[in-house]
């Protein structure tokens, strides 16, 4: 018992830098938030009750903004997963020189938005140099950000910046299944098909799993982009969550930002549990 | 007959083999193909970055002249840029402006650094602290606090904006480059990326560690952290990249403009002075250029560790 309390009080000590840090930064703030959330008013500080967050459902721009946000996480992650599982196994393949076509996969990982955002902004510009190409082909130019284009090219820049975070974490796990496995398969007579079913993707569902978050994490961020390219009032296809919460910031509307803030962090947190419970029951199937 | 059958068989396989080797080659081609276009298109912005750097300001204002006059005269006159991966006369023009004649974007430069240095180094210090306790010992709510570390990773930066910057304000750290640095320092990242990796060192290595009388902190320093080299690298390196990157904790924490890393003007940057922004882009990047050149392995292994479970 004595060397158990010892053994958590040294767990603690060690830990107590990042626990100071994270209450101080984090912790405090989030429970501040919550406080926030059933308040109103600056000054003298009123409780409300869930007033706050019911004209927050009625508000047409928050309402548009969780949307997008949904839409573009439904379309882009299963898309940049299947599109990075199969570059993935193309990278797999046992051809000449593949590693160092893994470099330019991770290539965009390093460069920093800030210098890149500027070739976007010539490139998807209503004047840049797309359009030009397109009259050279005597094809209509199209205002890219203030059109129903502005999605698909945010996904483009998405899928662009992170493919190869995906790619290098498919890859660890394809090196992960035991060569065995595949030729067993084929005296088996299994096809290529079959292979691809029956061996590697069950056995990369774990690394799918990580797959998973970390794109949903790195689709949060390509707010930047839009922010940059756009602006804080963009075309109505990509006013994301975080559009509307850093304008209420600058509006001053603490209480309107901090619901919706509340609000996508439970959303965050019943998607991370759900996907843990899944994970773990699936991990045991396998296992 | 029998001769001939037997010639015939042969040429038959012969020529089996022959086909199925084609349609390796062809295969074994179409992934060349497909890699090499995939790779220009990754590669296209910093190919078409460098390019333009090292245009002189005359072919950036014929280039993009539009970009650069303001919004009215536009509406008058739209005239398309121009395209060009080959500057008509390779100058230095735009990298003699950004180092040695305007100040700013030095200043700026270094800004980047003040911000970037202290965030690195000190969370792999309280990080590698941390993972120990999260890895090797046990302890009350242990999980449910490195679950709660796991989600506050994944909110986006808006979604604690409110709460800190009034937190900030109370520690009277607002405006200054604490304010950008102390909340970076104890991002839970390091934590995740780190513990992922201290958890396979096997615990039989820190037993026997201390029952030859070793402390705790004995074992981190001679045991765990010679193992956790590679690691810490890897983590190093996903740090620097990610607060390199930084643009909106700066531009919301810092009101002063003097104070701002080079992230924030570069997002920001006007017509004017896009020459220049070439040129600046250009450095900004050659850190993390040089990171990934030298660094690339660790990258790898880094990302890698965070798909560890």
């Amino acid at each position: 018992m004595k060397m158990k309390t010892k053994e958590a009080l040294t767990g603690y000590a060690y830990a107590l830098p990042i626990l100071a840090g994270f209450t101080v930064f984090f912790l405090v703030p989030f429970i501040i938030s919550i406080y926030y959330c059933f308040t109103e008013g600056i000054g003298n500080v009123e409780f409300v009750g869930l007033k706050n967050f019911k004209s927050l459902l009625g508000s047409k721009s928050f309402l548009l903004a969780a949307k997008n946000t949904f839409m573009f996480n439904i379309i882009c992650v299963p898309l940049i997963m299947a599109i990075s599982l199969m570059f993935a196994v193309l990278l797999n393949k046992k051809l000449k020189g593949v590693t160092f076509f893994r470099s330019f996969f991770i290539l965009p990982l390093v460069i920093p938005v800030a210098s890149v955002i500027l070739v976007w902004n010539i490139v998807f510009d209503q004047y840049g140099v797309l359009n030009k190409l397109l009259l050279a082909f005597n094809i209509t130019p199209v205002d890219w950000m203030r059109s129903k284009w502005s999605f698909w090219i945010l996904m483009l820049i998405y899928i662009w910046k992170n493919c190869g975070y995906n790619v290098v974490l498919f890859l660890a796990g394809l090196n992960g299944i035991p060569r065995d496995y595949y030729e067993a398969a084929r005296i088996d007579g299994a096809g290529r098909f079959t292979c691809l079913k029956a061996i590697t993707i069950p056995l990369l569902v774990p690394t799918g799993f990580f797959v998973f978050i970390m794109s949903i994490i790195n689709s949060f961020k390509v707010f930047r982009e839009a922010y940059l390219m756009a602006g804080s009032y963009p075309y109505n296809d990509i006013y994301m969550l975080q559009h509307f919460m850093n304008n209420n910031f600058f509006n001053l509307s603490y209480q309107r930002l901090t619901t919706a803030a509340f609000l996508m962090a439970l959303f965050i947190l019943l998607l991370v549990s759900v996907l843990f419970k899944f994970e773990g029951r699936y991990g045991r199937n396998l296992g | 007959m029998k001769i001939e059958l037997k010639g015939k068989e042969m040429s038959l396989r012969r020529i089996s083999k022959i086909l199925a080797a084609g349609k390796e080659n062809i295969k074994k081609t179409a992934c060349y193909f497909v890699l090499v276009l995939v790779s220009f298109c990754l590669l296209f912005p910093v190919i078409y970055m460098t390019a333009n750097s090292f245009m002189s300001q005359k072919e950036i204002q014929k280039n993009y002249g539009t970009l650069m006059t303001s919004e009215d005269s536009k509406k008058a006159k739209p005239q398309y840029m121009s395209f060009r991966l080959i500057p008509e006369k390779v100058s230095f023009a735009q990298y003699y402006q950004a180092l040695l004649r305007k100040p700013k974007f030095l200043q700026m430069f270094w800004n980047s650094i003040i911000l970037t240095v202290p965030i690195l180094l000190g969370q792999l210090i309280v990080s590698t602290l941390a993972a120990y306790a999260f890895s090797k010992f046990r302890f009350p709510l242990r999980d449910f606090i490195f679950f709660m570390f796991i989600i506050i990773m994944m909110m986006p930066f808006q979604v604690t904006l409110v709460p800190n910057y009034i937190i900030l304000k109370k520690l009277n750290l607002l405006g200054s480059y604490l304010a950008v640095i102390l909340p970076g320092t104890f991002s839970t990242f390091g934590v995740f990326l780190l513990r992922q990796f201290m958890i396979s060192i096997p615990d039989e290595y820190c037993e026997a560690a201390k029952i030859d009388g070793a402390s705790s902190l004995r074992v981190f320093w001679n045991v765990i952290l010679p193992e956790c080299k590679g690691a810490l690298a890897s983590l190093a390196i996903l740090v620097f990249i990610d607060n390199w990157n930084m643009v909106e904790q700066p531009l919301i924490f810092l009101k002063n403009q003097a104070m701002h890393p080079l992230s924030v003007f570069l997002s920001s940057i006007n017509g004017s002075e896009l020459g220049i922004a070439f040129a600046c882009g250009l450095l900004y990047m050659i850190p993390t250029l040089l990171i990934f050149m030298y660094g690339e392995e660790y990258l790898v292994e880094g990302i890698q560790l965070s798909g560890i479970k």
